[in-house]
Parts: structure tokens; C-alpha cells; sequence
């Protein structure tokens, strides 16, 4: 198991793009940050796309996470990952926002 | 059984009794079969009957049948008459009978079979004479064993003893409980049959017609209800309306929408407030784990099926040579011919264009000159149907050497000369011709509708000469022979001064040829405008030359005045010796393996639309371009001195005299000992290029400036033709001059050939390869003595292996890096070659500056040290002087 690198407190979004950006630096390509009425904050992606998936996304992850509840009230989803033949989107779900990140998973 | 008859009886006694010898038959018969063993029938004669007194019908009479014999006058009829006696057969019953008198009856009616009978048994005597009163009685004969003598009893009546059987009687009895009723029911006789009315009357009306039982509530009878089940459903309240809207008349409507986004300064805000940064800070661990995780393995891999190495084998895996299919030669030449290229049609099946040439040197030319003029030069169209006769035949001015189908219409070819002209043919009549040799000869047949006796063998299969259609300018075209011709792709035009720009036309219309002449001429098949109006008198000489009538006008236009678009130079600076190209290999090769699909899309176009972009090439000049910026506009030249150079072809200003002039090579790199026969590029990846030339081959990589990537050792035979594999990335084919084909798989061996194979016993002059599906791929090999082999090239060599194409890149990119090592570590050599060099100077410079006192206190120092030594070594040896005389005492 990878021990989790201790990143610094992130100050301001600017920090968090460079945070990305070395992420970024494998096979991602791209990642965008939504607000909870799913309209995008910020992307390395071009816009059409961008709003594409915050909305697709968007049900998805409510979906996701009634799910979980449903089956446990205790319960909450933390991390979501659909894996595709091309790529895997990650959602990482938070009572306001959420982060989405999409990777080229193959070798 | 015989039904009992009513017996009287009668008895007569038989005196008799002598005893006659018993014969050993059997008993005499008697009715027991009858029911009455005492009955035994007899036939009596007038004369027994005189003697006992029984003559029928004065002795014995119906009303008086019988007779009582007294035993002892039976006896004395045996004494008499013996034998003959009619007793003699109920002897033994007489002799047993134990009354006196036996009874004999008269049998009137032969009842019994004889006209007397006699009862052998008292009882049966006493039954006859007194018959039984209840005919119970009567069972009791049955019984009657002839010995037993049964003496007859009437019965005498008993008072009846009640046995309780008369109560069952009474008791099953049926009696009339009550007097039956009896009515008598009259009528008049006239009434009878009489029709009859009936009619309506209500019960009602006519008191006591009916008698009801009304229903009245009885309280033993009702019963109070305490529980009920009932049944319930919640249903929403809906309440159902209908409208009808007025239709007046079709309307579009339209919505757009767009999705909501933040404003920019909305963005800012929210960018910096708080809860964002926790956010992120608390999701950025787990998001780079995952991350993490799916860069360190793919877990979703499938292990087994990437394991296996090929889906399915066609065929035998250990077959790796290449299979003889099909071989064509051109008979009907009369002189002896050398192939010199080799192309598939990129559409038909099956049908492959041979360009041949005579085998003669330019002396034996000059010298064969006018014999030769008479022979047609000719393009050969082959298909694998027919091996004997080619489909068609194009004809040209001279011997050709070099042609190219047009990527985007198959049916124009052009092809470059050994005088230097370009020739253009236009096969579109043809193109049902050679389209529908599929199926070999069975369809022309059908086509023709003749049996087969009437087809003449020549009418079916003659080949047709097709005339070209436009051949280039003698004087303002290459001077000598035309060793490269290509079409440019549909995707970009040139100018005159090189310049890129968009191709609006979607037709390849420029063509690039080399020649020996040392020059590299663009052409374009458009008519150019009309910059110069031309005089009228060479309009009608023009006019005046006669056009055959079969050849298509396409590119009348450029007949005889076809010019080049621009010519660019390979010149080797001041020398007057200038490269002579052989080959070209721009920057996009598309004729490949794609051009299938493009083309076969493009014909489909073609005739749906009819109307043929080539026909109408007036039109593609007025458009207006767009100039392609960023265009490569870099090319590979092999020469005949065996250098591979890469020059552009965009024309740059000379400052000094104001022209417009070729550009400097780039590079220029000299690695064959021969002439570069093939410069191609690979197919897979876009900057691989093969040369091979002389006696080895080169690979290069445009943009490596520092050498080819591999370059092969010299081979034992010279390399006379080579192409890369079309399906797989690493292997190529070379063509010897032995008649070998070599062929590389740059995943085996890279220093020597992976396979080697026979093809003919000549020189090899082409190889072209040709995928037709994806198990089946043909080879098409030329020799010199004008033969073309179609060899079938084995799954092993024509289906890659999975990775390879990375695997090759990977190898491609090593040698990079091992030329770019190479090059450093050259540089570090040079380094410390120099650095060696001045320290050998700098200790030469040392030595020399030491002074003579010194020199001399070194020399004093040494030999004192050399003093030390010696007595050193003559003490550890123990051979001092002082010591000597003892150990010579010691000794003796």
C-alpha cells in the first residue's frame, strides 16, 4: 500500500492547480472541480467538455451516494471510480463540491 | 338332460333263472345317460313276446304298457334258447334282481330307442308303478345305484313346521297398503281427437286456483352479522378533462439552450473561500492514491488474455516461406524483356500493371534503335485469372520506367519514360473490362452469349492496346530517363515557387518526378491558364493533328505542351556534377495501405455523382487556396552515388542574383556503395525511412541528423530492390541480384537477414507486396528476365505480432538514443584524446627543463642506493666477505 505523501495546507485554488498540474504530469488528462449545483469552478479541459461531465457527474454521484445510504444510513461514499475501456474518472464527492479527475490508466 | 317324464309303472317279473355264461362285455346299457340307470331298452321279438305273453298290442297296449316277468320264465327262456334269448343282454341285471317279478314296459313311442324296456331295479318298479306324489321325490332317482333295491314309499304329509320364513315373506311382500283408487274417466267418443284450445287464465283470478307458501321472517332463522371483511384501496383523486386546441397551421419552434456557468468574478470568489480549500484538502490525499494506484499497475488487466500470443493461426505456424501462387510472363515479345515496376491495382482484385523494358544497354539501343521503334512499349495488366494473356495493354512512346496509379482514381496512371517524358493514360473505358475479370473467363463468356465452340480464342482474349493520352513536353521536361514518379496526395497543392497550400479539389492532381538529368520537376495535370494568348496559326496546326477517336480527351490539354510547375536542381555547389536523384519519398506515402478505403470511397462517389472530377479539371483551378502553414516540406533523395539526402523543396530567394532557387540540402549523408534503388517510407510510423542501395540498407529517422538508426554490413550479393512489410512494422523485404530475396525482421536479427529464399535465377528488379485481406497477402517479385512472380506471403510474416508495433518503436527510439550515446561518447573521446595529447606535451616539456647538478646528486643518490641494495642482497644470501673463509672451512 502507498503511504499517503503529506501535501501542504492548500491556500488558495491557484496551489491546488500546481498540486494538479504534477499530477497531471503522468497520464491524466484532465480533471475539473464542480460546485454542488454542478457548474464547473475549474479545468484543464476545454469548457464544452468540462460542463459535459459536472452534469453527468452530477446525477451520478447523487445516485452513488443515495445508494450507499440507502443500504446503511451510517454510511457516506467517499471515493468513486468508474473504469472504462479508455480511461477512469474519479469523483471524489463532498457535501459542497466535487473533484473530477480523468486518467489514462493503461501502460 | 332329458326332461323327467311322467312314470307309470309296471312291473313284470322275469322267472328265469338260468344263468347264461356272462359274456365280458360290459354292462349292458342302460339310459343312465337318460337319467335312469334302471331303464334298460330291449328289442323283443314276436316270438319273447309270444312266450311272455306280451305281444304288442293285444297283451300290452298303450293303456296298459307293461308287463311283471316273473324271474324263473326269464330263466327258462336262457335255458331254451340261450343266446338267442332277447334277455340275454340284461342277463346279469335278471340274475341280480332281487324281487321275483321284473317289470317290462312297452316302449310305443321308442323312447328309449327300443320298443321295450325294463326296469332293473325294484325301486325303480315301484317308482313306475306308483309315481310319486310331490316331485321332490323324483330327485331321489337320480341316486339309484341299479344294485340297490328301492322300495317305494308315498309320502305321507306333515303339518308344516314354521321355520320364521313366513315373516320374511310377509316382510317382502308387496301388499297394497290402502285400496287403490280407481276412477273412470268418461268421454264422448266424439271428442276424442278433437283439436284442442287451450287458454290464458290467471291463478289469480279464480280464488283457490293455486296454494302459496309465503316467506315470512322467522326468528330461529336470522342471524346477526358481527363481522364483515371488506376490502379497501387508496386511490388518488383524478379528475379527467379534455381540451381540443385549434390547429391552425404547422409552426417550427426551436429551443436552444446552454449550460449555466459561473461568471468570472463568481469563480474567483468561490475559488478563494474556504470551504473549497477544505475541501480539496481533504480529498487530495485519496485522489492521489488512487492515481498513485493506477500508475504503479493496471488491476484490471487481462492476464490470460494477454498472454496469448495470436488470436488464431491461419495456417502452419512453422511455415515462414513464401509460397509460389502465380507467375506471368509476356510470350508474344519478341525481343527479350526486363521488368522495371510493379504496381497492384489498388481496387481489383487480382490485377497487378507491369511496366517492361528491353534489356539493352544504351549502346545496343542506339543500335537496335530502329527495330525497336516497331515494338510497342507497353504497360502489362495481369490478373490472376488468366496467366497467359494480360487484360490490357497501354501503350507508350518509349520504354517506361517508372509508373504510378492515381491515388484517387485508379483508371489514370501516369508513368515516367526512358526519354524523359511523362505519359498519362486514361483507362475509363476500360474499367468494365478489367473490373469484371473476377470470375476468369466464365463471365466475358456471358457476357458474349456464344457457345462455346463458335468463341474464337482470339476474339475473347484479346487484349486490348490502349493508346496514351497525353504525354509531357519533349523540350521543357527531363532531359534523360525518368527513374521516379509519384503522385502528390489530394491533401495539399504546390505552387510555382513551392509554396504549400489547401488542395480544394479533392483529387490528386500533381504529379513529382526525378530523373538522371539531376533534376526534380513538379507537374500538375490542370490546364494552366491562359497567361499568353497563343498565336492562331499554332492553334490550327494543333487543331489539324488528328485525334484517334477511342482516346479519351481528359488530358488533351496537356498533350505535347505539358510543362512543369517547377524544377528544382540537386546541385552539388560550385562542381558541375550534380546528384542524380533515383529516388523520392515525400512526406506522405498514403499510397499504401489505406488507399483502399479512400479509393473505394472515392470511385463510389464518382459514379454516383458522373460526373468525374478529372474530366472537368478546369474547374479545380479557379478556387481560390488557402495556404497550409507548418508544412513539412522536406523530402528524401537516394542518388545514383549511393548518398541519401534530405533537402526541401521550397524555393528561397537567391540575394546575390534575385531568382528564386532551390534550397540547400539539409542533410546529406553518403552510406551505399551503389546506386539507392529504394527510398520508402515505413508504413507505420511516419518518419522511418528504408534506403537501400549497393550492398547494405539503411535505416533513418527524419530529424536524426547524425546517421542512419541501423545501417546493415555490407551483404555477399548486391541488394537490387526492397520494400517494407505492409502489415508488419519490423520486417522488409531486399531483393538480390542471385535471384534471393532476403527477408528482415528487425525483431530477430538486426546485423543479418531472418530468412532468405529462391525466387528465380535472376537478378531481382521489384518487389511489391499487396494486402488483399487479412489472410491473404501477396508478393509481387520482377525479375530481370521479364517475369512476375505473385508469391503468397505465410501468416508468421504477414500477421504481426501483438506489441509490435510498440516493440519496434521502442527499438527505433533505443537506436536514437544509441546514436545520440554514440555521438557523445565520440565527443568525450575527442575530449580526452585532446586532454592525453597535452598531457604527453606537458611531461616531454618536464623532463627537458632539469639542470645538470641535479642530475648529477640524482646520479650520486642512486648509486648509493644501488650500493645499499647490493649489500642487501649479498647479506640475505649470507656470501659476505668476511664470512667467506669460514664457510669454506665449514664446507670441507
Amino acid at each position: 500500500m502507498i503511504n499517503p505523501v503529506e501535501w501542504p495546507l492548500v491556500g488558495s485554488l491557484k496551489a491546488v492547480a500546481t498540486l494538479f498540474t504534477r499530477m497531471c504530469a503522468g497520464r491524466e488528462t484532465g480533471f475539473n472541480l464542480g460546485a454542488p449545483s454542478c457548474i464547473p469552478i475549474k479545468s484543464t479541459m476545454d469548457n464544452p467538455t468540462t460542463t459535459q461531465y459536472a452534469n453527468l457527474m452530477h446525477n451520478f454521484i447523487l445516485k452513488a451516494r443515495s445508494t450507499v445510504r440507502e443500504i446503511d444510513p451510517q454510511n457516506d461514499l467517499t471515493f468513486l471510480r468508474i473504469r472504462s475501456k479508455k480511461n477512469e474518472i474519479m469523483v471524489a464527492p463532498d457535501k459542497d463540491y466535487f473533484l473530477i479527475v480523468i486518467q489514462n490508466p493503461t501502460e | 338332460m332329458a326332461p323327467k317324464p311322467q312314470k307309470r309303472k309296471k312291473t313284470k317279473r322275469a322267472k328265469t333263472k338260468m344263468t347264461l355264461p356272462v359274456s365280458e362285455e360290459a354292462e349292458p346299457l342302460n339310459m343312465e345317460s337318460m337319467g335312469h340307470p334302471e331303464i334298460y331298452p330291449l328289442v323283443l321279438t314276436t316270438k319273447t313276446q309270444e312266450i311272455f305273453n306280451c305281444r304288442v298290442e293285444e297283451d300290452v297296449t298303450e293303456e296298459q304298457p307293461y308287463k311283471l316277468i316273473r324271474k324263473e320264465d326269464i330263466f327258462a327262456d336262457f335255458a331254451t334258447r340261450a343266446a338267442v334269448s332277447d334277455f340275454y343282454p340284461v342277463k346279469s341285471i335278471v340274475q341280480e334282481y332281487p324281487g321275483d317279478e321284473l317289470l317290462l314296459v312297452y316302449d310305443r313311442d321308442f323312447k328309449y330307442g327300443l320298443n321295450f324296456y325294463l326296469i332293473g331295479t325294484e325301486e325303480g318298479k315301484e317308482n313306475y308303478l306308483n309315481p310319486p306324489e310331490l316331485p321332490e321325490e323324483q330327485e331321489e332317482y337320480k341316486d339309484h345305484i341299479p344294485e340297490e333295491t328301492y322300495i317305494y314309499k308315498p309320502p305321507i304329509s306333515k303339518p308344516w313346521i314354521s321355520l320364521g320364513s313366513e315373516k320374511e315373506i310377509e316382510e317382502e311382500s308387496v301388499k297394497d297398503s290402502t285400496k287403490q283408487i280407481t276412477y273412470m274417466i268418461s268421454r264422448k267418443r266424439s271428442e276424442f281427437g278433437a283439436p284442442i284450445k287451450f287458454s290464458d287464465q290467471n291463478a289469480s283470478s279464480v280464488k283457490d286456483a293455486y296454494i302459496e307458501c309465503t316467506a315470512y321472517p322467522d326468528k330461529n332463522f336470522t342471524l346477526k352479522q358481527l363481522e364483515r371483511d371488506v376490502g379497501m384501496q387508496v386511490v388518488p383523486q383524478i379528475k379527467e378533462t379534455s381540451t381540443q386546441t385549434r390547429w391552425t397551421r404547422p409552426k417550427n419552434a426551436t429551443t436552444q439552450y446552454y449550460p449555466r456557468e459561473f461568471l468570472e468574478e463568481e469563480k474567483e470568489a468561490l475559488g478563494q473561500s474556504k470551504t473549497l480549500t477544505e475541501f480539496l484538502n481533504s480529498v487530495s490525499t485519496s485522489v492521489e492514491i488512487a492515481l498513485q494506484q493506477n500508475e504503479i499497475m493496471n488491476t484490471f488487466i487481462h492476464d490470460w488474455k494477454c498472454l496469448a500470443e495470436e488470436e488464431g493461426t491461419f495456417g502452419d505456424k512453422t511455415d515462414t516461406h513464401l509460397k509460389e501462387y502465380q507467375s506471368f510472363t509476356d510470350l508474344h515479345s519478341l525481343t527479350e524483356k526486363m521488368v522495371t515496376c510493379v504496381s497492384w491495382h489498388p481496387v481489383i482484385y487480382g490485377l497487378i500493371a507491369v511496366s517492361v523494358a528491353v534489356r539493352l544497354s544504351f549502346e545496343e539501343r542506339v543500335h537496335f534503335s530502329g527495330k525497336l521503334l516497331l515494338q510497342p512499349s507497353l504497360i502489362l495488366f495481369w490478373s490472376f485469372s488468366d496467366p497467359i494473356h494480360p487484360q490490357l495493354m497501354l501503350e507508350s512512346p518509349d520504354d517506361i520506367f517508372c509508373f504510378q496509379f492515381c491515388p484517387t482514381d485508379p483508371n489514370i496512371i501516369a508513368g515516367g519514360c526512358i526519354n524523359g517524358q511523362v505519359v498519362m493514360w486514361d483507362i475509363t473505358a476500360h474499367a468494365d473490362r478489367i473490373e469484371n475479370i473476377k470470375a476468369g473467363g466464365s463471365r466475358s463468356k456471358k457476357v458474349t452469349l456464344k457457345p462455346m465452340f463458335l468463341l474464337e480464342p482470339e476474339n475473347n482474349k484479346e487484349a486490348m492496346y490502349i493508346r496514351h493520352c497525353a504525354v509531357s513536353s519533349i523540350e521543357s521536361g527531363h532531359r534523360k530517363v525518368i527513374t521516379d514518379i509519384h503522385w502528390l496526395p489530394d491533401t495539399f497543392e504546390i505552387n510555382r515557387l513551392g509554396n504549400v497550400f489547401e488542395n480544394r479539389s479533392g483529387i490528386s492532381c500533381q504529379l513529382v518526378t526525378c530523373s538522371a538529368d539531376c533534376t526534380i520537376c513538379f507537374w500538375d495535370i490542370r490546364p494552366l491558364k491562359a497567361s499568353t494568348p497563343q498565336p492562331q496559326a499554332e492553334k490550327k496546326k494543333e487543331e489539324s493533328i488528328e485525334i484517334p477517336f477511342d482516346i479519351p480527351s481528359t488530358f488533351l490539354h496537356l498533350d505535347l505542351s505539358w510543362k512543369p510547375l517547377s524544377k528544382i536542381r540537386l546541385s552539388k555547389g560550385e562542381t558541375t556534377l550534380d546528384h542524380c536523384p533515383t529516388k523520392l519519398s515525400l512526406s506522405e506515402d498514403n499510397l499504401l495501405f489505406k488507399a483502399q478505403e479512400k479509393i473505394l470511397a472515392q470511385s463510389k462517389a464518382v459514379k454516383a455523382g458522373e460526373m468525374n472530377p478529372y474530366q472537368n479539371l478546369e474547374n479545380a483551378l479557379s478556387n481560390i487556396l488557402k495556404p497550409i502553414d507548418d508544412f513539412c516540406t522536406k523530402f528524401f533523395v537516394g542518388t545514383e552515388e549511393g548518398e541519401v539526402i534530405y533537402t526541401d523543396w521550397k524555393m528561397e530567394r537567391d540575394p546575390e542574383t534575385g531568382r528564386f532557387m532551390a534550397k540547400k540540402p539539409v542533410s546529406l549523408y553518403t552510406v551505399h556503395d551503389g546506386a539507392v534503388h529504394t527510398v520508402q517510407r515505413s508504413p507505420f510510423y511516419k518518419d522511418i525511412i528504408l534506403t537501400v542501395g549497393g550492398w547494405n540498407v539503411a535505416i533513418w529517422k527524419e530529424g536524426i541528423m547524425t546517421g542512419p538508426l541501423l545501417q546493415s554490413c555490407c551483404a555477399p550479393k548486391r541488394y537490387t530492390s526492397g520494400h517494407w512489410s505492409l502489415t508488419r512494422p519490423g520486417v522488409f523485404y531486399i531483393g538480390r541480384e542471385d535471384g534471393y530475396i532476403d527477408i528482415w525482421d528487425l525483431l530477430e536479427k538486426t546485423h543479418e537477414p531472418a530468412q532468405s529464399q529462391n525466387i528465380c535465377i535472376t537478378m531481382i528488379t521489384y518487389i511489391k507486396p499487396w494486402t488483399f485481406s487479412a489472410k491473404q497477402q501477396f508478393i509481387a517479385i520482377a525479375d530481370y528476365y521479364g517475369t512476375l512472380h505473385i508469391l503468397e506471403i505465410p501468416w508468421t510474416l504477414s500477421h504481426p505480432s501483438t506489441n509490435e508495433v510498440s516493440s519496434i518503436s521502442h527499438y527505433f527510439e533505443r537506436e536514437v538514443k544509441h546514436l545520440d550515446y554514440v555521438e557523445q561518447r565520440r565527443k568525450i573521446r575527442e575530449q580526452e584524446k585532446r586532454e592525453m595529447e597535452l598531457e604527453l606535451e606537458k611531461k616531454k616539456v618536464k623532463t627537458f627543463q632539469k639542470s645538470k647538478e641535479q642530475l648529477e646528486a640524482e646520479l650520486k643518490m642512486d648509486y648509493e642506493s644501488y650500493l645499499e641494495l647490493e649489500k642487501n642482497i649479498l647479506s640475505n644470501l649470507g656470501l659476505n666477505k668476511e664470512k667467506e673463509a669460514m664457510s669454506y672451512m665449514e664446507l670441507i
